[in-house]
């Protein structure tokens, strides 16, 4: 990765003046005319950018994608690529390479004839057909399997010729729609780095959509994380990760550990919260405007210490009793009860020196104030 | 398999057992009890199906109406090879099974037989057996002298043939072909001609129908697999709406549409498409017959068209439409191939079922759009010429094995889908 993931600036975007490859601008669909599965999308992709869209199945996302690649129309705003309004154009005119969900390779044609599909239709000479095909087989190691039937492959093999066939034709923007949703998790991540590797190499626009949030983390310079028809961030990983601008996206990415009370004190960005149960917490305020709000702070369990050494001084520290301990090899897990919650949970890396709490244990935990976040309650 | 044969290879199981003993015997009770289950179908497979299948196609090779009430001729054509004359011991077992036939009444049954070959020889029989008593030798004079049409070589050919309770006549017959007075097989001529024409016309007519199920079916078929399932539902039972009603009961309300003085010539009429003595013949020939029969099997194509094109995922067309096709090109050369095994199974359902097809030609198909199927009802029931009869539908079936066979062949019969 060339590209700086930590100065929260994307490099890529120009978001703000609309100059992007792929623009979505204040775009609304609505399938019966009632309600919003889309609601006022407003997006821009900048051209080589690795863009995921990310949420729950029903959020929006897919019908996003189906809009940008002509199988759905807007019912309001406008989609542009490169500079051109797009919404009129059919789909076979967008020039854009799909990878769908369950490969959609054509099950009456051989893996060389599904590549030069789309070389046919362009009208390409025969011998230009046959370099290109076997270029872009070379391309993700399936050369060899250029006659076989889509059903002689395997679920793997079937997801790279699928890949080929998308970028045989050099589009300049890909779209995959859950391509790795149907394979078993070590061939889901050898894949995810192929198809990251793929993008670097060939400097094309991504835009990917899952609801594997992993796969949204380790393949995307951006990641969009949409829910109820909106998006709820637009973030690099990182960011994303560690500093989630809603509940909603501190629940969705990774593991979370939420504490409901209310803001205290609010000092610019540093804040007090009042558990409910009565203890008194440090939190950065995200989106608390004013002191006695209800709110939610959410923590990484791995964020979370024990060892009164590995606080900040003068931080805020809070009772917990240890309930469980779970042994998973390279961290260990610790569910105790903080705050009359049974669930949460604290990682710490299984180290030598680490030190090994036991069921029915009490401790002093505590964290870095910039690590809880104080967000809107859910 | 016998204990003591053993190889010294074979598997065992732990106790000492051969392993397929064991395995035998572990999946008996299995096996009987599947056995069991499919019974009461392979007994009602067996006497409604194989045994009148069966029945039929030895009908059409098999017949001893004459064989068995004229034994003293058949013993006389096994004595004498053909081309031997027709000489007085000839008339005299003629005599004799006359007399015979007199006796048991089964004069008709005999001359019958030899009517189907040669025509108007049974009256012969008939009006012969009557006077059989009164019959002295020489024979040949006095059965001449009754009728002079028993010196006819032909007759004596048909005799000859009959005979013998197998024949292959009726197969003969069924083709349009026949023996001469020396045996020989020849056509019949031009004018006497049926069956022939009449399988041609099935065949074609089937053709039609196919084709125009196809093209009908293709478009509903695809509105049923695209549509939502709720939607889909109630519109199937629009195309399944024909199955529940009585064959008649559509037939009939074809004939109240199309006939001259019709619903559909009254609007032509008043529209000034046609002039009212210009009235379209539409009914009663085979207009009527393609009109009914496509009306009638059109379910038996959107089905197996529907139910392949549902498994078709709508990704393949957006898939091709996505890598640069325009929708007639995704259509043709992604959609339409994967929907061939839909149309082979409807194509092939559809031609099997109009070959056979009855009553709708009977009904409405005038002298014109008559099937070869009327034909064969014509020979059980008006002519009861059952052997021709069979030989007909032994005809037909092996047609239609053969197009099963080629169906098999071209597209393979594990491809087709019938829902």
């Amino acid at each position: 990765m060339t590209k700086d993931k930590n100065n929260g600036e994307p490099a890529l975007t120009n978001a703000a003046d609309g100059e992007g490859f792929v623009v979505f601008d204040r775009v609304q669909k609505s399938y019966d005319g009632e309600t919003l599965v889309v609601k006022d999308l407003n997006l821009s992709i900048g051209k080589g950018e690795f863009l995921t869209m990310l949420g729950p199945s029903g959020s929006g996302k897919t019908t996003c994608l189906m809009m940008l690649a002509g199988f759905e129309t807007a019912t309001n705003g406008e989609i542009r690529l490169d500079g051109r309004n797009i919404n009129m154009v059919p789909p076979h005119k967008r020039g854009i390479g799909m990878v769908f969900q369950n490969y959609a390779l054509f099950p009456h044609m051989t893996v060389g004839e599904n590549l030069a599909f789309p070389l046919e239709v362009r009208g390409m000479g025969k011998d230009e057909r046959e370099t290109k095909v076997k270029r872009a087989l070379d391309m993700v190691q399936m050369g060899t399997f250029i006659n076989r039937r889509p059903a002689q492959l395997s679920g793997g093999q079937q997801q790279r010729i699928a890949l080929a066939r998308a970028l045989v034709f050099d589009p300049e923007l890909v779209l995959m729609d859950e391509p790795l949703g149907a394979l078993d998790k070590q061939l889901r991540e050898h894949m995810q780095f192929e198809i990251k590797h793929l993008h670097e190499s060939l400097g094309i626009t991504v835009v990917y959509v899952t609801h594997d949030q992993g796969e949204a983390l380790t393949m995307s310079d951006r990641v969009a994380v949409f829910n109820d028809g909106r998006i709820q961030q637009l973030a690099p990983p990182d960011e994303l990760y560690e500093r989630p601008q809603n509940s909603f996206v501190a629940q969705f990415i990774g593991e979370n550990n939420k504490l409901p009370g209310k803001v205290e004190t609010l000092d610019g960005d540093g804040c007090t919260v009042r558990l409910s149960t009565g203890e008194l917490i440090d939190a950065t305020a995200v989106n608390i405007r004013e002191a006695g709000q209800d709110t939610l702070v959410s923590i990484r369990p791995e964020r979370v210490e024990f060892k009164p050494e590995m606080m900040p001084s003068g931080a805020h520290t809070i009772n917990a009793e240890v309930l469980e301990v779970i042994y998973m090899g390279d961290i260990l897990r610790t569910r105790m009860r903080v705050a009359g919650s049974d669930d949460f949970v604290m990682k710490s890396r299984n180290t030598l020196d680490q030190v090994r709490l036991k069921e029915g244990d009490t401790v002093k935990i505590g964290w870095h104030p910039q690590d809880a976040r104080a967000l809107d309650p859910m | 398999m016998s204990d003591a044969t053993m190889e010294p290879t074979e598997l065992r199981t732990a106790d000492g057992l051969p392993l397929k003993k064991a395995l035998a015997k572990s999946q008996a009770r299995a096996k009987r009890r599947a056995f069991l289950l499919v019974a009461p179908l392979f007994l009602f497979v067996l006497i409604t199906f194989v045994v009148p299948i069966g029945q039929m196609l030895l009908q059409s090779v098999y017949n001893d109406s004459f064989s068995k009430n004229a034994p003293a001729l058949g013993q006389w054509f096994s004595e004498h090879p053909l081309g031997t004359p027709i000489d007085e011991s000839a008339y005299a077992a003629l005599a004799a099974d006359l007399k015979e036939m007199k006796a048991n009444r089964t004069q008709g049954e005999a001359g019958t037989r030899i009517n189907y070959d040669v025509a108007g020889t049974r009256s012969l029989f008939t009006s012969t057996a009557r006077k059989a008593d009164k019959l002295e030798p020489p024979y040949k004079e006095a059965i001449l002298d009754i009728n002079e049409g028993w010196s006819d070589p032909n007759l004596w050919r048909a005799m000859r043939s009959a005979s013998h309770p197998y024949t292959i006549d009726f197969y003969l017959a069924a083709l349009d072909m026949t023996r001469d007075k020396d045996d020989n097989i020849v056509s019949v001529d031009e004018t006497r001609s049926i069956y022939g024409t009449l399988f041609m016309r099935t065949a074609i007519l089937s053709l039609v129908i196919t084709v125009l199920c196809m093209i009908l079916a293709f478009p509903i078929a695809h509105l049923l697999a695209s549509l939502p399932l709720a939607k889909s539902n109630l519109l199937m039972i629009f195309v399944l709406l024909p199955f529940w009603t009585s064959l008649l009961v559509r037939t009939t309300s074809w004939m109240v549409l199309l006939q001259q003085q019709g619903v559909l010539n009254d609007i032509m009429v008043w529209l000034g498409i046609v002039s009212d003595n210009g009235r379209l013949e539409m009914m009663y020939n085979k207009t009527g017959t393609i009109v009914a029969m496509t009306h009638i099997l059109l379910p038996f194509m959107v089905l197996p068209l529907y139910s392949v094109m549902r498994t078709i995922p709508v990704s393949y067309v957006r898939a091709a439409r996505s890598l640069g096709a325009t929708s007639w090109t995704a259509f043709r050369r992604i959609y339409l191939p994967q929907t061939l095994p839909g149309i082979g199974a409807g194509a092939l359902l559809v031609f099997i079922l109009s070959v056979g097809y009855y009553i709708t030609p009977a009904l409405v198909g005038g002298a014109d759009g008559q099937l070869i199927s009327n034909m064969i009802a014509f020979h059980m029931q008006k002519s009861l010429n059952w052997s021709l009869a069979a030989a007909l539908a032994s005809l037909l079936l092996g047609g239609v094995i053969i197009l099963y066979w080629l169906y098999d062949r071209l597209v393979g019969i594990d491809n087709m889908k019938l829902g």
